[in-house]
């Protein structure tokens, strides 16, 4: 991999890409539209936060790469060697020895910390997306803060279901001002965002956007009063480690109806048994 | 007992070796050489070429080799390659003018100076499978005795001397041009920056480069659906073929230190200039309007679609009401490309077991709910 750059990018489109990262840092929940390029795996597949990754990336950092949870999905361990080649940074599977993670659709179930960055994989970055789908509608929606649609649709599930019918990529209200899309983790995970310690960084690649949660920013769930925003629970523990209060992948055992449930956070899971 | 999916790596190491297996074939078939490819199948390399905004035919066949013969994965791996070349510069606008033609055709004027000049097409071939193409030894027979230059197969059949004309095949649309009866065109200042939606995002209104750059790095079929609905009244802009021509022109750059042109190559395009009416507005008389195509290689089609498109996306410019996707600016640049659009839709094959579990828990809550309501 001596042809190319320290993590794939040139330095002129790790300093366009960084530009947009500070800008979004500073305008927390906003989208800012930045030159995304053609990366060597498929869109869809995480280029968008690839990207931010290489972008933020240096020699001493360790890296951990989740898809699911899981740190050995395919698609995780696609990337993960994808930066071993190009950088030969450490990588770990531990959360909490990891300074750079990168995911789709999970926040792990460990307790992140101060100094740490999780990069997520966003497919569709526009939280107004489904109810207006012309981005020149919703940028304007967004810079007059014109969101009362959002609540009508929230309200409707209830009346219709009793409950909002998002269960992931479930809409966040960033710093009291821009609505943000957290990316499609399980509502389960929402509230790990509120005033995370952590720099949280979302990269759109097909859609060309970055935004950002800095640390400790406050991050609400849409909800109303009388139905606040709530989690989905399980009646099970892990059949593994006994976990609860943790999120679940549900097994399919058999084909007579058989399920199981365990952690779908694989590192969180196996520490534990280790223990 | 559950088995976690491990050894994914082992399991990608493995397909790629399948894959590499399967994409060489019957290893007494003979390897595919890129010159072949090339030569061959160079309308292939031609749609490789253009749709991954890259101008290489060898990179274009390689890609095509790799891909195993699927075309929108062969532009990906242009594209993904082209996205790591450094950018020293803009050329100067091609002068397709000069252009060394090899085919032109006008549908407007049954004659036109400098000739119609009909090259190498398959207009008017009858699709019947020729079984004479099927043997090992199939060109020995039928290689023409004398292989003629390009363009000059056919010839010019009428009106064409290109002396008087001083070498150069002026647009047919110029004629239109020269009575005021189609819009004028423009030139942008030559200090303009040029746009390019691989370096910077596009925003909308997009500028008119931008969108054709969009169009003609666009799918061809998602190009050609589009164009063809405004044929049968879905934003129906009544278009007539002013011009399509097939040549070689030069590529032209001012280096900063010179400060005057040098040519630094020749390139194969396909240029389409279409000609719509236009009923006029309370501003402008009535006059035609124009659709512009341009796409590397021979690729009249997609020329062809293109200036459907472009003149379909003019509609505000043009005073028109915008009813139709293929007037629908953000509608057509948004959904075009053809490496956006599969990766996006065969993302799917990716897990989404967590999503999934989410949406599990959801619908059974609703369902245990509504049980117990009904009870």
């Amino acid at each position: 991999m001596s042809h190319y750059n320290f993590a794939f990018l040139d330095e002129q489109t790790k300093r366009m890409i960084r530009r947009a990262i500070l800008k979004a840092v500073a305008i927390p929940g906003y989208q800012v539209p930045f030159g995304s390029r053609e990366m060597p795996l498929s869109y869809g597949w995480g280029t968008g936060g690839v990207q931010v990754t290489a972008s933020v990336i240096g020699p001493d950092d360790v890296l951990k790469v989740i898809d699911q949870g899981a740190d050995d999905t395919t698609n995780a361990v696609s990337i993960r060697r994808f930066f071993e080649r190009t950088t030969r940074v450490r990588t770990t599977t531990r959360t909490d020895t990891a300074t750079l993670i990168q995911t789709r659709h999970r926040i792990p179930e460990t307790p992140l910390a101060e100094g740490q960055i999780v990069v997520f994989q966003v497919p569709i970055p526009e939280p107004l997306r489904w109810l207006e789908p012309r981005e020149t509608e919703t940028r304007k929606m967004h810079a007059l803060e014109e969101y009362g649609v959002m609540h009508v649709r929230l309200y409707e599930d209830i009346t219709r279901h009793g409950h909002v019918e998002t269960a992931y990529d479930y809409p966040v209200l960033v710093n009291g001002r821009y609505i943000m899309r957290p990316s499609p983790i399980p509502k389960f995970d929402n509230p790990k965002l509120d005033r995370s310690p952590a720099l949280l960084l979302f990269g759109a690649g097909r859609e060309k956007r970055i935004y950002a949660v800095p640390p400790f920013t406050a991050v609400r769930s849409l909800d109303f009063e009388d139905h606040p925003f709530a989690i989905e629970r399980w009646d099970q523990t892990c059949a593994l480690c006994g976990a609860a209060d943790v999120f679940m992948d549900e097994i399919v055992v058999d084909d007579k109806g058989g399920r199981m449930f365990v952690c779908s956070d694989t590192d969180f899971c196996e520490r534990r048994r280790g223990r | 007992m559950y088995v976690a999916v491990k050894g994914g790596e082992r399991a990608i190491a493995n397909a790629h070796r399948l894959l590499a297996e399967e994409r060489r074939g019957d290893r007494s078939v003979a390897e595919l050489s890129l010159a072949q490819i090339d030569q061959q199948l160079g309308l292939a390399v031609d749609r490789v070429m253009i749709e991954g905004s890259l101008y290489d035919r060898e990179l274009a066949a390689l890609a095509i080799k790799q891909a195993r013969g699927d075309l929108i994965e062969a532009i990906f791996l242009a594209r993904a390659y082209r996205t790591t070349l450094h950018r020293f510069g803009a050329s100067r606008p091609i002068d397709t003018d000069g252009m060394a033609i090899r085919r032109r055709v006008s549908a407007t004027f049954k004659d036109i100076p400098g000739g119609q000049i009909l090259g190498a097409t398959f207009d008017y071939t009858h699709r019947l499978l020729d079984f004479g193409l099927a043997g090992a030894d199939a060109d020995g027979a039928k290689a023409p005795s004398n292989p003629a230059e390009p363009g000059a197969a056919a010839g010019a059949e009428s009106g064409g001397d290109l002396a008087a004309l001083g070498g150069r095949l002026p647009r047919v649309i110029e004629i239109l041009d020269r009575d005021g009866l189609i819009e004028p065109e423009e030139p942008d200042s030559d200090r303009r920056a040029v746009g390019d939606l691989t370096r910077e995002p596009v925003e909308f209104p997009a500028a008119r480069d931008v969108r054709l750059q969009s169009l003609a790095r666009a799918d061809e079929g998602f190009t050609l659906a589009l164009g063809y609905a405004t044929q049968r009244g879905y934003g129906r802009n009544h278009p007539f073929a002013g011009e399509i021509r097939v040549g070689e022109v030069e590529v032209e750059i001012v280096p900063e230190e010179l400060g005057f042109p040098i040519s630094i190559g020749e390139i194969t395009v396909t240029e389409c200039q279409m000609v719509n009416q236009f009923k006029g507005s309370a501003t402008a008389p009535p006059q035609f309007t124009r659709g512009y195509g341009l796409v590397f290689g021979h690729a009249e089609r997609k020329a062809m679609t293109m200036a459907l498109v472009d003149r379909a996306l003019r509609c505000r410019e043009l005073g028109e009401t915008p009813a139709s996707p293929a007037q629908d600016e953000e509608f057509v640049l948004y959904h075009g490309d053809n490496v956006e659009a599969s990766g996006f839709v065969q993302h799917l094959k990716l897990p989404h077991h967590v999503d999934f579990q989410s949406e599990l828990v959801l619908i059974r809550t609703l369902r245990s709910e509504a049980e117990a309501r009904a009870r």
